[in-house]
């Protein structure tokens, strides 16, 4: 098949690959680019596992071919940290043990910043309605609300 | 689960989007909006489109603006748009209202309103939208515009009165009276999923009576339908609560589930009387959650 | 519960040091999950590597009548398409033995030989450049099956499995005591048909498996392994004809394990025989929709059960028949689930006499085995059910039947001569009765009962429901470590043990770091690696804290001495005045004067060292630990559910679980464990379901379909009640397990919640609930309030 040339930015990084335009952006984050943190659970939009930010938006990074994400602001949670500092988040999920095997943490970590980032005044209703967009296997979920709640509540994201 | 190959198209402007269109729709084109439905089913290989025509980066599909007596929303418009009323009068309420039933927030971002009206899913909660409130569909094709009632054109479980070289390229959402009370009752196993009965009522409150009513029922028979019968028994009638049992109870006797399993209909037939009893005491403002009529703060 | 965070961890630091086993500290495992720098199966790629697809049947029974492979090999850039013939030398995935006999004809094939038997099962592999491409190429296998009814119901007659075989392989028998003299004595006698759903653990992390071989070293290398690694390795080595000290697998992170994942599945084999063939490396990444189709279901089983009673519902004996729901093969568990089943049906309580008859029965199904806490959570259900049956028809209530009828602490241990996972069911230790006690005093059960009774005066349609259970965890026979300190005085802790993302890293650091005396945060646990270690037991069964922490606790504390020994010869001082404080080996009361650091201490043993003499070199040890029992936890769960009454639909309102661990190693983590697997056993009580079509197709395939609890489905209220008050005499430490505690007994606490919410009792009788059935019995409610 044809492949085609984009420019992909990701974390700031401009990133030259070629793709066929049916690649996911998923599998292009993570097998063309080599970002894996951004993880693949089922590839119909449910999980949420992949979600990404969009231009600061939360997004299924498999409901979106990598052609469609040309030109735009890509974040993934390798762009969360900031040297050995861990963001906010990602400490409030540490500290609140909101993750066991971990793999469906980058993706609720890139869903809870992107929207802390964008409505700060959260309540906690709409932390559990948002949350219930993506699913986990392993912590039932209760720490994950406290650890957003947490977050949101000191307002360390925004 | 990886989509077969296609080959992507990325038309400038509305005018060119039907032209390639018109190229590639024998040769199973298809347009490429949100993709919250085309591309999972093109990762189970349900489809698999030879062509996809790319509307993403058309400026004009994104409009949405209030023009004679409508909302015009465009093919780009996201679902997420309306999170926050998109015009100050009840629509905008509306729409505010019911968009939180759709799917996941990371869905509404992609998804679009357009697209869902021509996926025409039974559960659709915007076709529910667009069949009740009477929305006029405009398809585009090089053929020309055409403009289609919102019944005329979902044909009922996923099949549409678009051509294949027709695309959906506005709806228009009459505005609603400034006193117009609404009210959106939805029944799904979980948070965010496919609903498995819907309704939406509008209406005015005139004098302690009822006028104006608009019943329309989703997610139970292979399209959203409005029930005749029960605005016959509501209009003109004090909304009471008795009265909103009875017009449930009509629901339930007209609905003509879907579900081969006799089980299933039979729940969804209840179901039907469910929701739309519950979306008349919150358009009555009679709900006893409080819910009817909060504007939502919705994510910006 | 109170978590200390990372940054302020707990470490010991002076006589007065705070102890590292019972404290919440944070997690070692976390900061590379957190940041994106795991590394699971699907993260593992090599250079050259080839994408393996499956081509899997889409009908549920059938002869393969033909399977055409030449459109695909005619593709460009494929590299081979197999089938059955292809592999013909290759032998069924195998099963862990149990004393259940007579297995071996039901194993499952690579690929399928001759038949189908479910829809999902393999039929061919291809083996493409790209993942895309590949999927693209299985496309153009097309098999001719000749299509034959399927069988989708255990309870139906067996059929023919092939000639001279049926669809029932065994009938797992058990029981003890005069059966029908107890139910000829009886004062009542309870009968139910009770059931319980297909579900699955389906970790959010598909499988999948990476094989190489070297051929520079001959070695044979599969990545993506989990949960049984060693077992797994040592089955293909057999099955490939490769000696196990040249095939090695790797366990990176696991996304979930839940009993499915990790287990030998024809993939694994596939992919490293392609490995060989093919001579580059193979990649296969399970997408979603297999996973739900391919990958181990559980549960489904049906109960016939009847209990003898006294007439003050004391229980005589048990009589139970059921049917489980095996699927198409025989998998790695044999037989197991159905005989844990049998043999933990009975939990808490005391039964004088017990019959069990289990029929173990193939569908055409996706096969099936273990999942958190099986036969444990089905059994639960129906003992929990037949419990409060007896209450009903005696007239008692819900907390008085349980408290005639458990087993007293002063009877432990309690020995049932029954057998379980091929060892005697001896209850260790337990205070019943007291954690019952403390759970309904923590749940407030007095002022609930009255706060529910209030709210239905005004109309709601609300519930309380308990649920008690006793766990097994632990099971032996054995569990090595090695541990190592290295010149550095980083410590190296090598387990056969695996992860599955519950946190053992950190649990076996704590137990090593206490007993050692050394920060947890210093020591680096490896684990799940074959060419590490040369035995292991992996993650399962509730077994890795017991066995493997008590196996650290060993090596830790001969680690100690030895570093003891030579730091006396270093500060030329007696090894019983000296003591090992964060780290530092320093004099019992002398302050820090004269004190040398473990890192000093294992150069001090190095082969190099001059002082090293002739003694074995390195600071290091082993530790073995050894158990013919399982131990026993126990707990109870409460629940306080809301229905809807429009729409039949349940929601949880308050939940706790009370559940004695025997010792807690780090409360966080249990309280974790506790409430993820409330989650699924919630999902297995109200949502979850895999269920088929007519002919056999699976009607749940992705994840709008397979329900499992979002945020918003989880109750209200959590409450987690951690107790101490038995600890095992079967370990140095007292621990327990809490793997699977949290699931348990959900279906039986929502379902006695929701009979008490309709004020039908008995009315639960399948998991999980219907709202459609909950809708059907309010109206018969109405009906009959009405006339």
């Amino acid at each position: 098949m044809s492949e085609r040339e984009i420019v992909l930015t990701v974390n700031g990084v401009e990133h030259r690959v070629r793709v066929e335009p049916r690649r996911t952006l998923v599998d292009t984050l993570r097998e063309t680019i080599g970002l894996t943190g951004t993880h693949v659970g089922c590839e119909h939009g449910v999980c949420g596992a992949c979600t990404v930010l969009l231009d600061g938006e939360p997004v299924r990074a498999c409901l979106m071919f990598a052609v469609q994400a040309e030109g735009k602001a890509i974040r993934t949670v390798e762009g969360l940290a900031t040297g050995d500092t861990l963001h906010p988040m990602q400490q409030a999920f540490m500290d609140h043990h909101a993750l066991q095997c971990g793999f469906c943490t980058p993706g609720f970590l890139m869903l809870a910043v992107g929207v802390l980032e964008r409505q700060p005044d959260i309540t906690d209703d709409e932390i559990v309605d948002m949350l219930s967009s993506n699913l986990c296997r392993c912590t039932g979920y209760v720490n994950i609300i406290k650890a957003v709640r947490a977050v949101a509540a000191q307002g360390r994201v925004a | 689960m990886k989509p077969a190959p296609f080959v992507h198209h990325v038309p400038r402007s509305l005018d060119e989007a039907v032209e390639m269109l018109a190229r590639v729709a024998e040769d199973d084109g298809r347009i490429l909006a949100g993709g919250q439905t085309l591309v999972p089913t093109m990762a189970l290989r349900l489809a698999r489109p030879s062509h996809l025509v790319d509307i993403n980066t058309i400026p004009e599909l994104t409009r949405i603006e209030v023009a004679d007596g409508a909302l015009v929303v465009g093919a780009c418009v996201r679902h997420a748009a309306f999170h926050r009323p998109v015009e100050p009068g009840p629509l905008g309420a509306l729409l505010a209202t019911v968009v939180r039933h759709i799917a996941h927030l990371p869905i509404r971002t992609r998804g679009t309103m357009c697209g869902s009206l021509a996926n025409a899913d039974p559960a659709s909660e915007w076709c529910l939208v667009a069949e009740t409130l009477g929305a006029m569909l405009e398809l585009r094709s090089v053929r020309g515009t055409r403009t289609i009632a919102a019944d005329a054109f979902n044909l009922g479980y996923l099949e549409t009165a678009l051509a294949p070289d027709e695309m959906l390229a506005f709806v228009r959402l009459p505005l609603l009276p400034a006193t117009t009370r609404f009210g959106f009752e939805e029944v799904s196993r979980r948070a965010g999923d496919y609903a498995q009965a819907m309704a939406l009522a509008v209406c005015e409150i005139e004098g302690g009576v009822m006028r104006a009513v608009r019943l329309g029922l989703g997610a139970v028979e292979g399209k959203p339908r409005r029930l005749a019968e029960a605005e016959a028994l509501l209009e003109g009638a004090r909304p009471e609560p008795d009265l909103f049992r009875r017009a449930g109870a009509v629901a339930s006797g007209l609905a003509e589930p879907v579900e081969a399993d006799e089980e299933v209909a039979v729940y969804k037939r209840h179901l039907a009387g469910v929701v739309v009893e519950r979306a008349l005491l919150r358009a009555a403002s009679i709900a006893t959650d409080g819910s009817s009529h909060e504007i939502i703060r919705g994510v910006p | 519960m109170t978590v200390v965070p990372a940054r302020a961890a707990m470490v010991p630091a002076g006589t007065n040091a705070p102890r590292l086993i019972g404290q919440p500290v944070a997690r070692l495992e976390d900061p590379p999950l957190l940041r994106g720098e795991g590394c699971f199966a699907g993260d593992v790629s090599f250079p050259h590597q080839l994408h393996m697809r499956v081509v899997r049947a889409q009908v549920a029974h059938g002869r393969i009548l033909s399977i055409d492979t030449q459109p695909a090999r005619a593709r460009p850039g494929v590299v081979a398409v197999w089938t059955a013939a292809d592999v013909a030398e290759v032998p069924p995935i195998p099963f862990r033995a149990t004393k259940v006999q007579g297995l071996e004809a039901y194993c499952q094939p690579v690929l399928a030989r001759g038949v189908v038997r479910y829809v999902g099962e393999p039929l061919a592999v291809v083996f493409a450049n790209d993942a895309y491409a590949a999927e693209d190429v299985a496309d153009l296998v097309v098999p001719e099956i000749e299509e034959r009814p399927a069988l989708l119901d255990a309870g139906e007659p067996p059929r023919e499995f092939e000639p001279g075989r049926d669809t029932e392989p065994t009938v797992i028998r058990k029981g003890y005591g005069d059966v029908a003299a107890a139910f000829a004595a009886a004062a009542h006698v309870i009968e139910l048909d009770l059931s319980v759903g297909r579900h699955s653990g389906v970790p959010l992390e598909c499988r999948g498996a990476v094989a190489r071989y070297d051929a520079s070293r001959d070695v044979l290398e599969m990545y993506g392994a989990a949960k049984k690694s060693h077992w797994n390795r040592d089955e293909m080595a057999r099955m490939l004809g490769r000696s196990p000290s040249t095939f090695h697998l790797y366990e990176g992170h696991v996304g979930g394990g839940f009993g499915v994942r990790g287990e030998l599945y024809p993939e694994d084999v596939l992919v490293c025989v392609a490995a060989l063939r093919l001579r580059r490396p193979v990649k296969w990444i399970e997408d979603r929709r297999e996973n739900l189709v391919a990958t181990n279901h559980s549960r489904q089983q049906r109960h016939r059960i009847a209990a003898a009673v006294d007439a003050e519902g004391r229980i005589l004996g048990i009589r139970d028949q059921f049917f489980h729901d095996q699927g198409a093969y025989v998998r790695t568990h044999g037989a197991r689930v159905a005989d844990m089943a049998a043999g933990l049906l009975l939990g808490p309580y005391r039964v004088p006499a017990y019959e069990v008859a289990g029929h173990f029965r193939l569908t055409n199904k996706t096969p099936a085995a273990t999942y958190r806490s099986p036969g444990r959570y089905e059994t639960t259900f129906v003992r929990e059910r037949l419990m409060d049956a007896v209450a009903q028809k005696v007239g008692i209530d819900a907390v008085e039947v349980r408290r005639r009828n458990l087993v007293a602490s002063a009877e432990m241990p309690y020995a049932r001569p029954l057998d379980a996972l091929g060892t005697d069911v001896v209850l260790d230790s337990g205070d019943y009765a007291g954690l019952l006690g403390k759970a309904l005093s923590r749940a407030g059960w007095d002022d609930r009962k009255a706060e529910v009774a209030r709210r239905r005066a005004s109309g709601e349609i609300v519930g309380l429901g308990l649920g008690m259970f006793v766990e097994k965890s632990g099971l032996g026979p054995s569990d090595g470590v090695r541990l190592t300190v290295d010149p550095s005085g980083c410590i190296e802790l090598v387990t056969g043990a695996g992860s599955v993302g519950q946190g053992m890293e950190t649990a076996l650091a704590q137990i090593c770091g206490e007993a050692l005396g050394v920060d947890y945060r210093r020591i680096r646990v490896v684990r799940g690696r074959t060419d590490q270690i040369e035995f292991g037991n992996g993650a399962h069964a509730s077994r890795v804290t017991v066995m493997s922490g008590s196996a650290t606790q060993i090596a830790a504390r001969a680690v100690r001495e030895k570093a003891l020994a030579a730091a006396a010869e270093m500060l030329q001082a007696d090894p019983a005045d000296l003591d090992l404080v964060d780290g530092r080996v320093v004099r019992r009361g002398g302050g820090a004067r004269a004190s040398v650091g473990l890192d000093e201490v294992a150069r001090h043993l190095h082969p190099s060292s001059r002082y090293i003499g002739r003694r074995p070199p390195g600071l290091s040890a082993e530790g073995w630990f050894y158990s013919d029992h399982m131990n026993y936890p126990y707990g109870v769960h409460i629940a306080q559910v809301r229905l809807d009454p429009g729409t039949g639909m349940v929601h949880v309102e308050r939940y706790l679980v009370a559940y004695d661990v025997g010792r807690a190693v780090n409360p966080m983590l249990i309280d974790g464990q506790i409430v993820g697997g409330l989650a699924q056993g919630l999902g297995g009580a109200l949502y979850e379901q895999f269920t088929y079509d007519a002919q056999g197709q699976p009607l749940a395939t992705t994840f709008a379909d397979y329900l499992m609890v979002t945020a918003r489905e989880m109750p209200d209220t959590v409450d987690v009640l951690i107790t101490e008050d038995a600890p095992s005499p079967l370990n140095p430490l007292g621990l327990k397990g809490a793997g699977e505690g949290g699931t348990n007994a959900a279906g039986a606490a929502v379902a006695a919640a929701v009979d008490d919410a309709l004020g039908r009792p008995g009315f639960v009788t399948a998991l999980p609930v219907s709202p459609a059935r909950i809708v059907a019995a309010l109206a018969t409610a109405r009906t009959g309030a009405a006339s």
